[in-house]
């Protein structure tokens, strides 16, 4: 069947297995040529899919043990994290780390080593995982964790799927006293002003900046920070101290239809921007929001990525490191406000220290954004490639459809000796994936 | 508050599977039956984790009717509503030409479940309230080429729980008939269903659970359905039998 991420580019024919049980998986994993797995597809490219044999975990959704003392919970790879939070939210636990998705599977979030608003201080996914267990090609499993089998795990965070299929995982959650967060707005009139707010808020449990990536000149870079804390009971108003951790009922909205692209156009995605900064810079202060609408603000409208037409879109994201990030995001805010091609959120978070063997974060700032895929927007997203690659960056590969290998490989300094453990393991035979085959010269 | 067990009977499908996340979610222990009930301990995990049940399990077997009424006795409480999911859909191919295969398809859709819950209702009516779920089909509306042995059993079980729920509808006992249509599932993995009229499973559970809590006689998961089988049943015998359907 046709095949895509969540940014519905690129499209590909695949074969698609949905296994119901660990033997099925163990079968189709001995029997397929080459495969990968994939959770929820939301990865944005072709980090999961394989033409040979593409493997779904979406039925292998089971948790398994929940220890309420420690707070860590054992599930297979399909579970999501919006069910975490369903199951254990009203009992007072919260994911230690999330993406801007609920959606993600653990499997997914394992395998890309997501990351969250709280990375600078609290690291990625893998902060928060105690073992996991990976099924090889012969279908035999291992159970491995910081201090077991140690070369399987840490290739795993991070590993894109390529060492293996995660079949369990144990995970802590966080307590938390509320189901509310305690969000204050910082706006910050240019790239500058933006970045000092991060550096003055390192304490802060979460942050993140919405950037609007068409403002020119003294407006570059012009920013609404959000800093967020987790709501102790004292924090919400009296009626809602009786149940914090209910929250209003949303509705959810879905895109009905692929939006004609010639409604997303510079002088639209312009005016969008300018509203956005106007409305945020004048609730500035301490608000009390919900944990959906503050960590989750897209998964309120479904199929949201149909907004940018039925060609799909790319996002973009890179880290740059800290002493190069100032003139590095000038120089990419400089060529996406000139080129005019901008997209309504673009996401700006400052990382803290990571040390991994291929997970994407380090040290420094990441920019996040997308782009309606056509001729000149693919340009541009090249010159970005190039800019990044000037100040010392690289690129999540959960987010990336379109890098060529030749950039890939001059991104990160780790490619080889992840490569050669591959290798070694024999596990490049069995695992790849449409995106580690575009990325191998 | 403690609320009442939920049995659920043919535990391994999946619309018994959703169901019983259903009720969970809402507090209730679940009493999970079925074949190879060993089988069902992930899931039993699964529920009791998610939802912070209890949920136990339970050997049964549907086509065993004459171990029926001892399987009730040894549930840790006769629960307040029992749901069968029980059902067995094989080819129909298969169906014509193997007799054996035929009269499985036909104790399995109609012998097991009416016979267990004869057990049930009588324990009910006893007790003087409790509410029983039967899964039956929109198959058994009106019997057609390609799925008639599947669909008159069906018919049959239909017919039965409508007869029950007249017999027990002045007793405190309610009684529920739930045609779902095309449902996404191992039984229907691999057929081409049209999108707009394969109801998820979770879906299946969810309409379950409002039709018991405001006591429903007759439910079609999607509404759809019921134009659609109101159409069917009405087209006249002679231009029905020379339909492909």
């Amino acid at each position: 069947m046709k095949l895509s991420g969540w940014g519905r580019y690129p499209v590909m024919e695949a074969r698609v297995h949905a296994p119901r049980s660990i033997e099925a998986l163990r079968d189709a994993v001995r029997t397929a040529p080459a495969m990968i797995a994939r959770g929820n597809g939301r990865a944005y490219g072709d980090s999961a899919i394989c033409s040979a044999a593409t493997l779904e975990t979406r039925h292998l959704n089971r948790m398994l043990a929940f220890d309420p003392e420690t707070g860590q919970l054992i599930a297979e790879p399909g579970v999501l994290l919006g069910d975490i939070i369903d199951a254990f939210l009203p009992r007072g636990w919260f994911p230690w780390v999330t993406p801007g998705t609920k959606f993600v599977s653990l499997g997914g979030a394992i395998a890309a080593d997501v990351h969250g608003k709280n990375h600078h201080k609290e690291g990625s996914f893998r902060s928060c995982v105690d073992w996991i267990e990976v099924m090889d090609a012969t279908g035999a499993i291992t159970c491995c964790s910081p201090t077991d089998n140690q070369l399987l795990f840490e290739h795993t965070l991070g590993g894109m799927g390529l060492t293996g299929v995660i079949t369990a995982a144990a995970i802590r959650l966080r307590p938390v006293k509320t189901a509310w967060i305690r969000q204050t707005t910082h706006p910050a009139p240019n790239l500058k002003a933006a970045m000092d707010v991060f550096e003055a808020h390192q304490d802060a449990t979460y942050s993140v900046a919405w950037i609007d990536c068409l403002a020119k000149g003294d407006d570059l870079g012009r920013s609404l920070v959000m800093l967020g804390e987790h709501a102790e009971l004292g924090d919400l108003p009296g009626d809602r101290r009786q149940s914090p951790f209910a929250t209003p009922k949303k509705n959810k909205r879905k895109v009905p239809f692929d939006v004609p692209t010639f409604t997303l156009n510079p002088l639209t995605v312009r005016a969008f921007n300018r509203l956005y900064y106007w409305a945020g810079a004048r609730k500035t202060g301490l608000q009390v929001v919900d944990w959906d609408t503050y960590f989750y603000p897209l998964d309120a409208i479904l199929e949201w990525n149909r907004i940018y037409g039925r060609n799909g879109f790319a996002q973009f994201q890179c880290v740059l490191p800290l002493e190069a990030s100032e003139a590095g995001l000038s120089a990419l805010l400089d060529a996406i406000s000139t080129a005019g091609a901008g997209s309504f959120l673009a996401v700006l978070k400052r990382f803290g220290a990571q040390d991994s063997v291929f997970s994407f974060p380090m040290e420094g700032y990441t920019l996040a954004l997308d782009f309606p895929v056509h001729a000149k927007t693919l340009r541009l997203l090249s010159e970005l490639d190039r800019i990044t690659l000037d100040h010392g960056g690289r690129f999540y590969l959960a987010k990336d459809s379109r890098m060529s290998a030749a950039t890939f490989a001059a991104s990160d300094d780790r490619i080889d000796a992840f490569r050669a453990v591959r290798s070694d393991q024999n596990w490049q035979d069995k695992f790849t994936s449409a995106q580690s085959e575009r990325l191998t010269p | 508050m403690t609320k009442a067990p939920v049995l659920i009977l043919g535990a391994r499908s999946d619309i018994g599977k959703a169901v019983a996340h259903a009720f969970a979610a809402l507090g209730h222990p679940i009493q999970l039956a079925a074949r190879g009930v060993d089988n069902l301990e992930t899931d039993r995990a699964d529920i009791a984790v998610r939802h912070n049940v209890e949920v136990t399990l339970h050997a049964f077997d549907a086509l065993d009717t004459g171990s029926h009424a001892a399987f009730v006795d040894g549930l840790p409480a006769l629960p307040e509503t029992a749901i069968c999911a029980v059902g067995l859909m094989g080819e129909q191919a298969d169906n014509e030409r193997d007799l054996e295969m035929a009269a499985q398809v036909m104790r399995s859709n109609y012998e097991g479940p009416a016979s267990i819950l004869s057990v049930l209702a009588n324990r009910f009516e006893d007790r003087g309230h409790g509410a029983l779920v039967g899964i039956s089909s929109v198959a058994g509306l009106r019997g057609r080429a390609t799925n008639y042995v599947y669909g008159s059993a069906k018919a049959g079980f239909t017919a039965f729980l409508s007869g029950l729920r007249n017999r027990l509808a002045k007793k405190g006992v309610h009684v529920v008939t739930v045609l779902p249509g095309f449902v996404a599932t191992q039984m229907t993995e691999g057929m081409d269903l049209p999108e707009k009229l394969t109801a998820a499973p979770a879906e299946v559970g969810d309409a379950i659970v409002a039709a018991v809590t405001k006591k429903r006689n007759v439910v079609y998961v999607r509404r759809i359905w019921q134009l659609i089988m109101g159409i069917i049943c009405n087209i006249p015998e002679p231009v029905f039998k020379k339909l492909k359907l």
